[in-house]
């Protein structure tokens, strides 16, 4: 009950802290000071208290995208294991109910792209849905990678098996790297997309909030982060699976995690540039091939 | 006659009134409603009663079996229902009723005095025809139903007979389906050659497995495949779907492409242990239609051609259950079955709700606008808010979101295929058929979100769009009624499970494995509370934006678009440029073509244009059959001196050919064989 309760705040607070370690990470390379690590809930603070400015021509949808943007991440935190500690929901296949829940937040962002009758926010919806269909089967190859490595079809199981690195090396390093690529690319982060550039140069994600202000840009970046802590804690599972033998050590080595993996996509996102557009599927494509030779890998 | 219970009784009772539905109405008043709403009368309550057996069936152990004497050659016609029976008749009393009460209003005898009652005739028609094929269990019967569902369809689906395109469409239709029950006339032969009978049931320990069974079973995949509208057999199926009027394309698509699988179904439920490649087959073309129909799906601009496509993607998931399914009696794995076939019937239960959905729905976008191009559309949503609301269900329930139905199903599917790789005895083909269900399923959710946003959202694309206007009650109530549905049936599917059961248990008779029940090896039930719980959150979550923003000030202003003051409603991204990138990627070579081109030139460029359109016809019609046709229809080009087109000529032909057998019978007398 403790566990499950812990594992809510951390998933409802930390996750705008994630932004902010990104930030000062790239302006540490870059010899900035950079903005505040809290920056992201002073942002949301000042956004929530903000009026509004609605395109026109809109309706409920354009508003359905952050709702979903928000509520679908946070619900998929609850299939997925934090640390060593098991998820507050798990049952055979939950990694399913998992994609498919980002699924839906995807569809709603998408179409309250749409909804704002924009040239830029719908070419930024198609580009957002084309690369997501590609980093599906990366996830799911990597899925049934791991079902096979620990005989379990739930993620609680499935990413707790810290024995796998010693009976199946190799297919963990594979998967490991697709799903950093998967973890790069659904967050929109470089080499994929810059979100930082905010504006015209943006390409994907950012593109299609450009019209959402207020109380519902707030909510759009708080659920982006949300997804980024969802993803970056999955990631940070597979990479490091073993429990650390305190319950309260595992906490404090989940958060730990949680802020490397962040500080990681720092260091990535200063040492690289964005790839050029075309080159986005290529890289993904090459994901997808990673984490299936390590389903192969695992065949006899 | 033998072995009548009252549920066969009330089942061939309600399927003879189904039929006879429209006949009433050919000798109404032309132009008069009476005859439209007897029709419509009558199929409902021929469905309603219809229901009642197939429910008994399905869910209470009730059973029927009966012998008729019949005149024919072939034997006594055989006639059963089993729970594997009455899980598709649930959708053919279900759609078609639905889709008549829409006809009211969609095809209105008043506005249709040519074709309307020709129309209804063979919906009636159709619909009972599809029942008959799933209770007849005699070769004979079996064919002659599938025959008369094959006619009634092509009869319906090219009502609007005037139009090239639908004239077109229909002769692929109807080539397809005969080419199809050739296949089918080859199985019955020799299907009876090895059982000594033309009945379809199985000694204990079910047929044997000789090279004859896959001989069977490979003319069932080209006979019923073609019907299911199985790559690579489906290339009928976007152009008659997209031809037919909208109810007629949901009765098609919902409930037709399923009497197909069932075919499938029925045949392999015959033998004992099936070899494995029959599994490996059906999986490798499941999931091939499924990324073939999603990555097609997404190319479309055609709005009902976009559904049909998709319903391609959608047989080839439940194919792929069925092929995990048929991998598990090979295997001996109970839970194999138990999730791939229990999955793949789920499937064929909630596809029927949301792609009768949805094609409803188009159907209503059709007769506000006008127009099936959806580059024409936008907007719509503030003119049909219901039917808007109604259809974006539909898109989600398709896209398999949770907690919608088509999740539901899905989650088996996937369940059963991981079991498949994950176990002992694993399936490698069952470990890559999950990822490439993902990435047709990833495309097919790109598909929707360009659906549903070029039609419904942002503003009108042109004056048919801006003049678009909610419909009418008849249309407009059975669309809400499937909605309704589509959002409880994935919630109440643990309910559905023990029908599931039964079916599976009655497909699976002959392999004498223990099925296990479906709830004691997918959790179904924990999925559902959590959906619920998913939908809770998203209320929540949506009451408490509207709080916040409620509490500010809001205004309207023009959207941001790069700081261009004026943007128009010409300037939003179109669907064929959502669509291009992934039809470009995914099928290179069959994308949209370009029609014309002309590129801005100079420092101030006048006129620029540029335009293109996804091919009328389907890639593997257009590439792979045609040419082929081509060439041999130039080979038989001498034998069009037989076909004299007098019915005289015609008769001796058949005498002819009587004198040739009967001279055949009577030498083989002469010489038996050693």
């Amino acid at each position: 009950m403790i566990n499950t309760l812990v594992h809510v705040l951390l998933v409802l607070a930390l996750p705008p802290l994630l932004p902010g370690v990104i930030a000062r990470t790239k302006a540490a390379f870059a010899g900035r000071n950079g903005p505040p690590l809290l920056q992201g809930y002073y942002d949301l603070a000042r956004l929530l208290r903000k009026g509004s400015v609605l395109p026109s021509g809109s309706g409920w949808v354009f508003l359905a995208g952050p709702v979903a943007g928000v509520a679908a991440p946070l619900f998929a935190s609850l299939l997925l294991p934090f640390g060593g500690h098991s998820a507050p929901v798990s049952f055979a296949g939950d990694m399913i109910l998992f994609a498919y829940v980002l699924a839906l937040s995807r569809f709603f962002t998408a179409t309250a792209a749409l909804d704002t009758g924009s040239a830029f926010e719908g070419m930024g919806a198609a580009r957002e849905v084309a690369f997501s269909c590609l980093a599906e089967p990366a996830l799911f190859f990597g899925f049934v990678a791991l079902a096979r490595i620990s005989g379990s079809l739930s993620l609680s199981t499935m990413l707790g098996t810290g024995p796998g690195w010693v009976t199946a090396g190799a297919p963990l390093v594979l998967v490991a790297a697709s799903w950093a690529v998967v973890l790069l690319a659904e967050n929109c982060r470089i080499p994929f997309d810059d979100p930082n550039t905010h504006l015209e140069l943006t390409m994907i994600h950012e593109v299609m909030v450009l019209d959402h202000g207020g109380p519902a840009f707030g909510l759009v970046l708080y659920g982006a982060s949300v997804k980024l802590f969802v993803l970056s804690a999955l990631f940070l599972r597979v990479v490091f699976p073993f429990n650390v033998t305190d319950p309260r050590l595992d906490w404090i080595a989940f958060v730990a995690g949680i802020l490397l993996v962040a500080l990681s996509i720092g260091v990535v996102e200063s040492v690289m540039a964005r790839l050029r557009l075309v080159k986005v599927p290529q890289l993904l494509v090459g994901a997808c091939v990673l984490s299936a030779f390590g389903m192969l890998l695992l065949a006899r | 006659m033998e072995g009548a219970s009252p549920d066969g009784t009330l089942l061939l009772g309600s399927i003879l009134l189904l039929a006879l539905s429209g006949v009433p109405g050919l000798f109404a008043r032309k132009g008069g409603s009476g005859g439209e709403r007897l029709a419509t009368l009558l199929a409902c309550v021929a469905s309603a009663a219809g229901l009642v057996p197939a429910v008994r069936i399905l869910f209470f152990g009730a059973g029927f079996r009966m012998e008729l004497p019949s005149p024919l050659p072939g034997g006594p016609i055989l006639l059963a229902a089993d729970p594997l029976s009455a899980l598709f008749l649930l959708p053919v009393f279900l759609v078609p009723a639905l889709g008549a009460v829409y006809g009211l209003g969609y095809w209105a005898e008043a506005e249709h005095l040519r074709d309307g009652r020709k129309l209804r005739f063979f919906m009636g028609l159709l619909a009972a025809s599809m029942a008959a094929v799933l209770v007849a269990r005699s070769g004979v019967a079996f064919v002659v139903a599938w025959e008369v569902m094959a006619l009634a369809a092509f009869f319906a689906a090219t009502t609007e007979d005037r139009q090239p395109a639908v004239r077109e469409a229909g002769w692929i239709y109807l080539v397809a389906t005969h080419a199809g029950t050739l296949g089918l006339f080859g199985m019955t032969a020799v299907l009876r050659a090895t059982t000594g009978s033309f009945a379809w049931e199985a000694p204990e320990g079910g047929l044997a497995v000789t090279g004859s069974a896959s001989v069977v079973f490979l003319l069932a995949l080209v006979g019923f495949g073609a019907k299911a509208g199985l790559f690579p057999f489906h290339f009928w199926l976007p152009g008659a779907h997209a031809g037919a009027p909208s109810h007629v394309s949901a009765v098609m698509s919902g409930v037709m492409l399923k009497v197909g699988l069932y075919g499938i179904l029925r045949i392999t439920s015959l033998y004992g242990t099936p070899p494995a490649w029959w599994g490996g087959l059906l999986l490798v073309l499941g999931a091939t239609s499924a990324l073939y129909g999603a990555a097609l799906a997404a190319g479309q601009n055609d709005l009902k051609r976009l559904l049909a496509y998709s319903s391609i993607e959608n047989v080839g998931i439940i194919s792929t259950g069925i092929g995990v399914a048929l991998l598990g009696r090979s295997a001996a794995r109970p839970e194999w079955i138990a999730l791939g076939l229990g999955g793949a019937l789920l499937h064929v239960l909630f596809h029927s709700l949301f792609k009768p959905l949805l094609f409803l729905g188009a159907g209503a976008v059709i007769h506000g606008t006008g127009t099936r191009e959806m580059d024409l559309m936008g907007g719509l949503l503030k003119k049909m808010p219901k039917t808007g609301a109604a259809f974006a269900i539909g898109c989600a329930a398709v896209a398999a979101l949770p907690p919608l139905n088509g999740f539901f199903s899905e989650f088996l599917v996937y369940l059963g295929l991981l079991r498949a790789f994950s176990g002992p005895g694993e399936a490698l083909l069952a470990g890559f058929a999950a990822p490439a269900l993902a990435l047709a399923g990833g495309v097919a959710l790109a598909a929707f979100v360009k659906l549903f946003g070029v039609v419904f959202l942002g503003n009108p694309r042109s004056e048919k769009a801006a003049h678009a206007h909610e419909p009418g009650n008849f249309m407009r109530v059975p669309i809400l009624l499937l909605a309704a549905a589509c959002l409880a049936a994935g919630l109440l599917s643990p309910l559905l499970a023990p029908g599931l059961d039964a079916a599976t248990a009655a497909w699976a008779a002959k392999s004498r494995v223990g099925i296990p029940a479906l709830a004691a090896v997918a959790p179904l039930a924990t999925v559902a509370t959590w959906g619920a719980a998913l939908l809770g959150l998203l209320a929540l979550t949506a009451a408490a934006t509207a709080f916040l923003i409620r509490r500010r000030t809001v205004s309207r202003g023009p959207t941001w678009d790069c700081g261009y003051a004026r943007p128009t409603a010409r300037m939003q991204y179109t669907g064929s440029s959502f669509g291009d990138w992934i039809a470009a990627r995914l099928t290179p070579r069959v994308a949209a073509t370009l029609l014309e081109e002309r590129l801005p030139e100079g420092i101030f460029p006048r006129g620029a244009r540029v335009s293109a359109a996804a091919p009328a016809r389907d890639p593997v019609l257009l590439r792979l059959l045609e040419p082929f046709a081509q060439r041999w229809a130039r080979r038989f080009y001498d034998l069009h001196a037989l076909q004299e087109g007098r019915l005289t000529i015609y008769l001796v032909y058949v005498l002819g050919t009587l004198i040739a057998l009967l001279a055949w019978s009577v030498l083989r007398g002469w010489f038996p064989p050693q």
